[in-house]
């Protein structure tokens, strides 16, 4: 873990970093990880992943129309909105 | 027919790959319950779950799986009875989770292939690699404003299936071949209404260049190519732009690149690279979706006969060309009407009709076969009085122009403007001896051996019946006065 | 009538009944309460017009009749459940003033059973953290103190701490909590009440401010184990907007309660033996294993052998779900918004305000070891270990019926203490992540006090949807340990 691979971590979060920051994050992070790393001392050879606990099938909905036609709730805590859309700063490709 | 280009190097071939983006037909949302209805007012059709709001979860629609596997049967692909729903992670204003839910290393419908029809009239097959479920995006508006863009979430969570080909298309026509031969598929199993002006269908372009032969060069990922003509005009800049670079001794880039239909050039996003790590993993809030066989089996048998079958079906059992075959069958409604004009008559005969006279016209109105004032019964009808000699078919034709004004039957036209074929031998007769009294010179020389004058006599007597008699009686009886 | 607060659920529902007091005069008792304790710093929003209300509208229902099977009963809301117009924020500046326009299902359904809502309750910042120190609000304070005179200021535990210290300070008469790694069950052992984190699957999550998807459960805190077995009926139950609601039957549970647990085989994991253990904790269990054979059950010895990578990989897989769960907090919809010359900066910004260090190095955390060439290394090991830790459990469960163990290594420490290094605060979880990993039902019944006069909890773990014996189990417990010690705060009342 270095400061530079903090840096595009931080920029894949969209999380701006300060330089202090940073240089925390590399040893605490670092820290962590190698924590972590005692993963590899199981034996997990021909073992399935785990990805979740609940042991039931996946249940479908009808393709019924039971929601929506809420502009106002769903505008209610934007920041900015104007005639019904969200407003952000624009978008430079 | 893998076109290929010159360049001064010489000649190079252009590999294509597609994804294309099909919005599902269903009334709901992938995993929300609200409407999917194209162009209503903005963020009416949102709900707490399609903003992303905290604590929303989502739940999966049926009808979209159904969709998806009935896509899957129609493109001869194998269905897998387990997938998976992943999140794909990235940032934007229209992206309310912050991922995208899509389905990654375990997709609902695996390998398969589709015949393409090229113009030649030659078929190629393509393969499917896979198709996923995801959920859209929504819509943001970058141009009304200097500083700021306007979010639309009416389209985030509608259901798409993405359609991924194998790297088999040579050249823009077999790409434009592909795609409406997907959209011709999605549109017979009614699964996505292939409006591509409305966003419901949009393909992404892979190409990349090589010498014939040689390995698979650097492929650029050309996006926003959102009609089957700017397709082609996207790979024609793209696979010179390429070209041009290798020939000068440099490297093709893999990007992502965009395509303006203004400056008709693609251009690169880089934008869109910088963060390119979609940390896919499985979403913790879904569980893997399981379709037995039973369930994929009761809905093979829903499938109805798809193009390919039809096109074969035509040419073998109406013995039509394959050319003819195609373009009848290239929409249901029209493959449909087709059959039944050519019930009970000349099959050949019925798809001449339909394809140079009724089309014909009808795209010179720009109208659809829908809002033909002609039925296909009624066409039927004019055929059949051709086939029985009532009328020839130079009268059919301002028949058929009549009934295409007035919308009445054929036969209605034929009796009130008197039209039916002069058959009596006798009535020809008299005909023919006015002409020959009338032009005795003519019939002098025609006697003397000019033989070419046969033709105008002809002329003299069709015009005499107002182009009602019968043709070939008409020759026979005045081959015999004449000699 | 401040000894209203004294009361427990179970007593309240009868009082109620008996017109012994109205739900106003036991939401009132509630809310001086809650205001004179403000210092606890338990609550981040009180909502006393929005309770006395509902008292109101719940003692019109018992008097009409139709009074339900909670009605009337003052509770603390963990404010990582969504209420509509009331701010909902998990404790973070991001979601400051955020006013859901929706119910959580947890919520809608303890309030269709006609409980009064006193107010939301902190916690640490979208529940990550274990001492209630991570809270964009400030710290919440224990109501204990240690009997050595010194004045320190004790964490609740946490997650929940607010929900834990609001108890314990007899504030409400119970609460809401969730539970991702102990968020339930280590503050209630620090703060001598009960906690219960039901089987993943039980309670819906819809509405839920979302932490780790595959182990954010719902449950309740209770001084008692009928309280936690009454409010956990209410809370539990079949959601179809929540794809991971499991629809099964929820048992009266605290109709079963008393049964005994005589012939049941109750199991101890040796490896929660762990290095630097105090000791009046491993004589805390000696005392509830000699407890349990009292109560006529058999006693084995189980081993789970992976007990010890639960913790590593409890913090790749939480850390992985948060950082792509807590994407949707952009400042484009809801929340707070820094401005950005352009979006990309505008996100930056926002979140970088908006999130809190413990969020911010977990988010870090998840976004990396999901990130390309280290997703199998990490995400994927810690989920074979995941499963490896769930195969233990099921083996131990071909034995016995549930497992007792500490419910923390230690008992409440001082804010402040255990900071300096992440790890060391994981740490206290320790005992309480595997069964979140696994899924299981567990719970947390007080059991002693350490040489401090802290509390100290016993937990039991239980099968996959069998929170019936966990409570059975609890109530043995309870029952024995016959736990009489109250927070300095109300002995100084008393006094
Ligand atoms: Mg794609
Ligand atoms: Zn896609």
């Amino acid at each position: 873990m270095d400061k530079q691979t903090v840096q595009k971590v931080a920029k894949l979060a969209r999380l701006a970093i300060t330089d202090e920051e940073a240089d925390k994050m590399v040893s605490e992070l670092g820290g962590i990880l190698k924590w972590v790393e005692q993963l590899g001392e199981v034996d997990t050879d021909n073992v399935e992943p785990l990805a979740n606990v609940a042991n039931i099938e996946l249940r479908l909905r009808e393709d019924e129309i039971t929601d929506g036609g809420v502009q106002d709730d769903v505008l209610e805590n934007a920041p900015e909105s104007l005639e019904g859309f969200f407003v952000v700063p624009k978008v430079v490709e | 027919m893998a076109q290929l280009i010159q360049g001064e190097t010489g000649e190079w071939e252009i590999v294509i790959g597609m994804e294309i983006h099909a919005q599902v037909i269903a009334n709901s949302k992938l995993f929300s319950g609200s409407a999917t209805a194209f162009g209503a007012e903005q963020n009416s059709q949102v709900s707490m779950v399609d903003a992303a709001m905290p604590g929303m979860l989502p739940v999966l629609n049926e009808k979209c799986v159904e969709q998806a596997i009935r896509t899957g049967l129609g493109l001869n692909a194998e269905i897998h009875n387990t997938s998976v729903f992943a999140r794909k992670n990235y940032f934007y204003a229209d992206l309310p989770q912050g991922y995208q839910i899509s389905q990654y290393d375990q997709p609902i419908v695996g390998e398969g292939k589709i015949e393409i029809d090229l113009p030649d009239g030659s078929t190629k097959d393509i393969g499917i690699t896979r198709l996923h479920l995801e959920q859209d995006a929504g819509k943001s508006v970058h141009d009304q404003h200097p500083s700021k863009s306007f979010v639309d979430l009416n389209r985030s969570g509608c259901a798409l299936m993405e359609i991924v080909s194998e790297p088999d298309i040579r050249g823009p026509e077999e790409a434009a071949a592909y795609i409406s031969k997907i959209r011709m598929i999605l549109r017979y199993l009614g699964t996505c209404d292939g409006n591509m002006d409305e966003g419901s269908m949009r393909a992404d372009v892979n190409i990349s260049v090589r010498k014939p032969g040689d390995e698979y060069g650097t492929r650029a990922e050309i996006k926003n190519v959102n009609s089957v003509k700017a397709v082609q005009q996207a790979i024609e800049f793209e696979a010179r732009r390429q070209i041009e670079i290798i020939e000068d001794g440099g490297e093709v880039d893999q990007e992502t690149r965009l395509w303006d239909p203004n400056k008709m050039e693609t251009r690169s996003m880089r934008s869109k690279e910088d963060a390119h790590d979609y940390r896919y993993f499985p979403d913790p809030d879904l569980l893997p979706l399981h379709v037995s066989n039973d369930q994929i089996e009761s809905i093979r048998e829903t499938l109805p006969e798809l193009p390919d079958q039809k096109k074969h079906r035509f040419i073998s059992d109406y013995g039509l060309s394959a050319y003819d075959a195609s373009v009848l069958i290239a929409e249901q409604s029209r493959a449909d009407y087709y059959e039944v004009v050519a019930n009970d008559n000349d099959t050949k005969l019925a798809a001449n009709w339909v394809i140079n006279e009724l089309l014909g016209i009808l795209n010179k109105d720009d109208k659809h076969l829908d809002d033909s004032p002609i039925s296909a019964e009624q066409l039927g009808g004019l055929i059949a009085l051709i086939s029985d000699n009532t009328i020839s078919g130079k009268i059919a034709k301002d028949v058929f122009a009549e009934m295409y004004e007035s919308g009445k039957d054929a036969a209605k036209i034929v009796d009130e403007k008197g039209l039916k074929q002069v058959t009596d031998t006798g009535a020809i007769e008299a005909i023919i001896d006015e002409v020959i009294t009338e032009n005795p010179d003519n019939v002098e020389a025609y006697r003397g051996g000019k033989d070419k004058l046969f033709g105008f006599f002809v002329g003299q007597v069709m015009k005499k019946s107002q182009g009602k008699a019968n043709p070939a009686m008409v020759n026979e009886l005045l081959k015999k006065k004449l000699t | 009538m401040s000894n209203l607060t004294n009361l427990t659920i179970a007593e309240a529902l009868t009082g109620l009944e008996n017109k012994d007091f109205t739900s106003v005069e036991l939401t009132q008792a509630h809310i001086d309460a809650m205001e004179a304790a403000r210092n606890l710093n338990a609550f981040i929003v009180e909502t006393p017009e929005i309770a006395l209300e509902q008292a109101k509208a719940s003692d019109e229902r018992r008097a009409g009749g139709n009074a339900g099977a909670l009605d009337g009963i003052p509770l603390a809301i963990k404010d990582l459940f969504c209420t509509r117009g009331v701010q909902t924020t998990a404790a973070s500046h991001i979601l400051e003033g955020f006013i859901p326009q929706y119910e959580s299902t947890v919520t809608t359904k303890l309030f269709d059973d006609g409980v009064v809502m006193l107010g939301k309750v902190n916690l640490d910042q979208f529940a990550m953290g274990s001492a209630n120190t991570t809270s964009y609000f400030g710290n919440v304070i224990s109501p204990w103190k240690r009997n050595d005179g010194s004045n320190a200021e004790l964490v609740p535990g946490g997650s929940s701490g607010g929900s834990s210290s609001a108890v314990a300070a007899r504030i409400a008469m119970g609460a809401t909590g969730t539970d991702t790694g102990g968020s339930i069950r280590q503050p209630a052992s620090f703060t001598g009440i009960c906690g219960i984190k039901p089987t993943y699957g039980r309670c819906s999550r819809w509405g839920i401010v979302a932490f780790a998807s595959s182990l954010d459960q719902a449950g309740a805190f209770g001084r008692t184990v009928e309280d936690s077995a009454l409010l956990l009926k209410s809370m539990s139950g079949f959601d179809p907007k929540d794809s991971t609601s499991a629809n099964k039957e929820v048992p009266d549970f605290a109709a079963t309660l008393d049964q005994d647990i005589k012939g049941k085989t109750i199991g101890i994991p040796k490896e929660y033996r762990v290095d630097g253990m105090p000791d009046e904790i491993e004589q805390l269990w000696q005392q509830g294993i000699e407890w349990m054979k009292d109560a006529g059950a058999n006693i084995v010895d189980v081993s789970l052998p992976h007990t010890k990578y639960a913790l590593p990989t409890y913090y790749i897989i939480a850390p992985a779900e948060c950082s792509s769960n807590l994407a949707r907090y952009d400042g484009v919809r809801y929340g707070l918004r820094e401005d950005g010359e352009d979006l990309i900066d505008m996100y930056e910004k926002t979140r970088a305000a908006g999130f809190g260090e413990e969020v911010r190095r977990r988010v870090m955390i998840g976004t990396y070891v999901l990130s390309a060439g280290y997703y199998d290394a990490y995400y994927i090991k810690a989920q074979k270990v995941r499963r490896l830790i769930l195969q233990d459990f099921e083996k131990a469960y071909e034995q016995c019926d549930a497992l007792l163990t500490p419910t923390a290594p230690s008992a409440a420490f001082a804010i402040g203490e255990n900071e300096d290094d992440p790890i060391k605060m994981y740490l206290n979880d320790v005992f309480t992540v595997p069964a979140s990993l696994a899924g299981l039902p567990g719970m947390s019944v007080p059991a002693g006090l350490d040489k401090h006069g802290l509390p100290l909890g016993l937990q039991v773990i239980g099968r996959r949807w069998d929170e019936e014996t966990v409570l059975q189990v609890g109530r043995a417990i309870e029952k024995s340990a016959n736990f009489k010690a109250v927070p300095h705060t109300i002995t100084k009342a008393a006094a």
